[in-house]
């Protein structure tokens, strides 16, 4: 047996023999091109998902009705307004429609589509009122689960790409939060807040709902940075000089966005739950700003003599808790192909 | 500019441990190089030899804990890298001293385009512009052999294939000139051919720019294709440095002379591949004597006793071993 190789040229990389060019370089797509003959334009992840979203049928009903009630919330209330003059408080100046009207029913007890869902003991439109109170449900839970995702987001982010003690730390503070029951935290922080305007008891509304959803959040992103932080290209943004904070917000957080806008998409309906039953306790929304959980409180006291009080809010969010759920789901299953089930 | 020796790059006596469970496990262990301007230096070794670690280091990119650099100095254009604050440090990586990974299908951002990849280092450390950091980004992906380079700058990683990538990668290690490139197994990840065209295009770029590189392999052709000087590491340590042709030619090192056995040589029609017997050493648990005194054919009963000397061979040829003068008059004599 050899035992000085030098002799031979075996490992030896001759470059006269091997000079193989920038020009001879061939890329996966310059294959797709000359397979398909047309130029293959880039699919990002986020079109790909897209497309898989639109082939969820419930996801795409779910989507649809949401922007349905969204859009009907935003400017439904101003299109009645207009062409009835009914709003959400506006009581009828008659004291014979002073009380609760079935639905499509007028005064004298013949159809009439002035008030498709009836009116309330006070004799104001439900339709005007559940669509505003549409708009403060739905800013409720928008707003709410924005703070969750600037909270949640990046003290997740932080602890997980720390490690360590402080992850340690910061995740005990999470854990202990967690295990004091919401509603004590909401009623703690509401009785605490000093609101005099029915603006800044709604301020305090959006507050207190946002510091008790963040905790999920922070969890979901913290254990999706741990397992990406290891990863070879972190280290490569480290090498080339690029900070920390840099790090963590620019390379590492996009690349958890899936799950974050998944569990986002499923904090609304949650936040939007919790809303209505605080108000239902009568401890969010406030008279006579309206939400969804307000007018079920309110409707549910005449349940028996005037169902419909109760039956039209009722509907009108559960439709759009389901509908927001299925979008979340259906957002779930496109982001993460492989846990889908076909 | 550099050092009275020429060296860009000068370790001495490096030493990092990683704290674990099971003991402090010495990953590097004592080792010193240098690295002239210009020049390309190879480490090879074993998996867990202690050659990734040793290069991390040099960027102070060990994570700390478990890792920890214990002692040494890193002399880097006459300052040292230990010393500097972390701004300081962070100015250094990816200007200065650039790095190419192993595995191109991990080391680029799999949610950035490549285009915002390769602008943030330009942004970072020559203040370039959005527009002028573009340019740049597409000059440097034409130069590295990406054709259509101005169409495919928006791509995202995924759509170029693992060569690609990795010129990707090294686009972005030379875009801001660096003076050092540290190429960390640049191509094991590839297919052979590939890697021709890789090591040829590192080769060409250096050529051009001037920079040094430390070429990190276990492959030898690889190490006698490219580089001028070799380090062979064995558990933390360097068992043995030569130039080159020195070390493939007469080696000084039982240890070396096992490694070039274990290339296939095409020559041979039969017979089976050599290989050097048993497993490399637990590193949190060292024998007091020769890390490889129980796989070595050469071992006495002091090699098990005592820790080896680093023999000077020649000016610029050491080994570290007991019998390295017995050793390299054997290799010489063969010849």
């Amino acid at each position: 047996m050899k035992q000085n190789p030098q002799k031979d040229d075996r490992g030896q990389i001759d470059s006269a023999d091997l000079h193989i060019g920038p020009e001879y370089a061939v890329a996966e797509r310059d294959v797709a091109e000359l397979l398909t003959g047309r130029v293959v334009s880039g699919s990002s992840l986020w079109r790909d998902a897209w497309r898989r979203l639109l082939k969820n049928k419930l996801a795409v009903f779910g989507l649809v009705v949401v922007i349905l009630l969204a859009l009907g919330s935003l400017i439904g209330p101003t299109v009645i307004q207009r062409t009835t003059g009914y709003t959400y408080d506006a009581i009828p100046k008659d004291a014979s429609l002073l009380k609760s009207f079935p639905p499509f029913r007028g005064p004298d007890g013949r159809f009439s589509f002035a008030h498709p869902m009836g009116t309330d003991s006070a004799g104001r439109d439900i339709l005007a009122r559940v669509l505003s109170g549409g708009q403060i449900s739905l800013m409720v839970a928008l707003i709410a689960t924005l703070v969750s995702l600037i909270i949640g987001v990046s003290y997740g982010a932080i602890a997980g790409y720390a490690g360590g003690r402080l992850d340690e730390l910061m995740m005990r503070i999470v854990d202990v939060l967690y295990s004091l029951p919401y509603v004590i935290i909401v009623i703690v922080l509401l009785a605490l807040l000093p609101a005099k305007t029915p603006t800044a008891q709604l301020a305090q509304l959006f507050f207190a709902l946002g510091a008790v959803s963040w905790l999920t959040m922070a969890r979901i992103v913290r254990g999706q940075i741990m397992s990406l932080k290891n990863q070879e290209f972190v280290l490569a943004a480290r090498a080339t000089g690029v900070s920390t904070p840099k790090i963590i917000f620019r390379h590492l957080v996009p690349n958890a966005l899936g799950p974050v806008i998944v569990y986002a998409t499923l904090t609304i309906p949650t936040v939007m739950l919790s809303e209505a039953f605080l108000s239902f306790l009568g401890l969010g929304v406030r008279s006579p700003r309206v939400s969804w959980g307000s007018l079920a409180a309110e409707g549910a006291q005449n349940l028996a003599v005037y169902p419909w009080q109760l039956i039209f809010p009722g509907l009108t969010m559960a439709l759009m808790l389901f509908s927001l759920n299925f979008v979340g789901d259906g957002l779930r299953d496109a982001l993460d192909p492989q846990a889908r089930r076909d | 500019m550099s050092d009275d020796n020429g060296n860009l790059l000068s370790v001495r006596d490096l030493r990092v441990y990683f704290e674990t469970e099971d003991g402090s496990v010495r990953a590097v262990d004592g080792i010193s190089f240098d690295v002239k301007r210009g020049e390309t230096l190879g480490i090879v070794g074993e998996s867990g030899s202690g050659k990734s670690v040793a290069n991390l280091s040099l960027m102070r990119l060990i994570p700390e804990p478990p890792g920890k650099i214990a002692s040494g100095s890193i002399s880097f254009d006459g300052r040292d890298v230990l010393r500097l604050s972390p701004s300081e440090i962070r100015a250094l990586r990816g200007k200065r001293i650039a790095m190419i990974f192993q595995d191109p299908m991990t080391s680029l951002n799999p949610f950035m385009r490549v285009s915002k990849q390769l602008m943030e280092v330009t942004q970072l450390h020559l203040g370039h512009t959005k527009r002028q950091a573009r340019a740049h980004a597409i000059a440097m992906l034409e130069h590295v052999g990406i054709p259509d380079a101005a169409e495919r700058v928006d791509s995202y990683p995924h759509e170029f294939s693992g060569g690609m990538r990795q010129r990707v990668i090294i686009a972005m290690a030379l875009s801001c000139q660096p003076e050092l490139l540290i190429a960390d197994e640049p191509t094991t990840a590839l297919d052979v051919t590939i890697q021709a065209q890789i090591l040829e295009l590192i080769k060409q770029l250096k050529s051009e720019t001037g920079a040094s590189v430390i070429l990190i392999t276990h492959d030898l052709g690889v190490i006698a294709g490219m580089t001028d000087h070799v380090i062979v590491m064995y558990a933390g340590r360097v068992f043995e440095q030569a130039p080159t042709r020195e070390l493939f030619e007469r080696p000084g090192n039982p240890y070396t002379r096992g490694l070039l056995r274990s290339v296939p040589d095409p020559t041979e029609d039969e017979g089976t591949l050599y290989q050097i017997p048993g497993q490399p050493p637990d590193l949190a648990h060292l024998p007091p004597g020769c890390p490889f005194a129980s796989r070595c054919e050469r071992a006495e009963e002091v090699c098990q006793r005592e820790f080896p000397p680093f023999v000077q061979l020649t000016p610029n040829h050491q080994s570290l071993c007991h019998f390295a003068n017995e050793v390299y008059a054997e290799t010489s004599a063969i010849r």
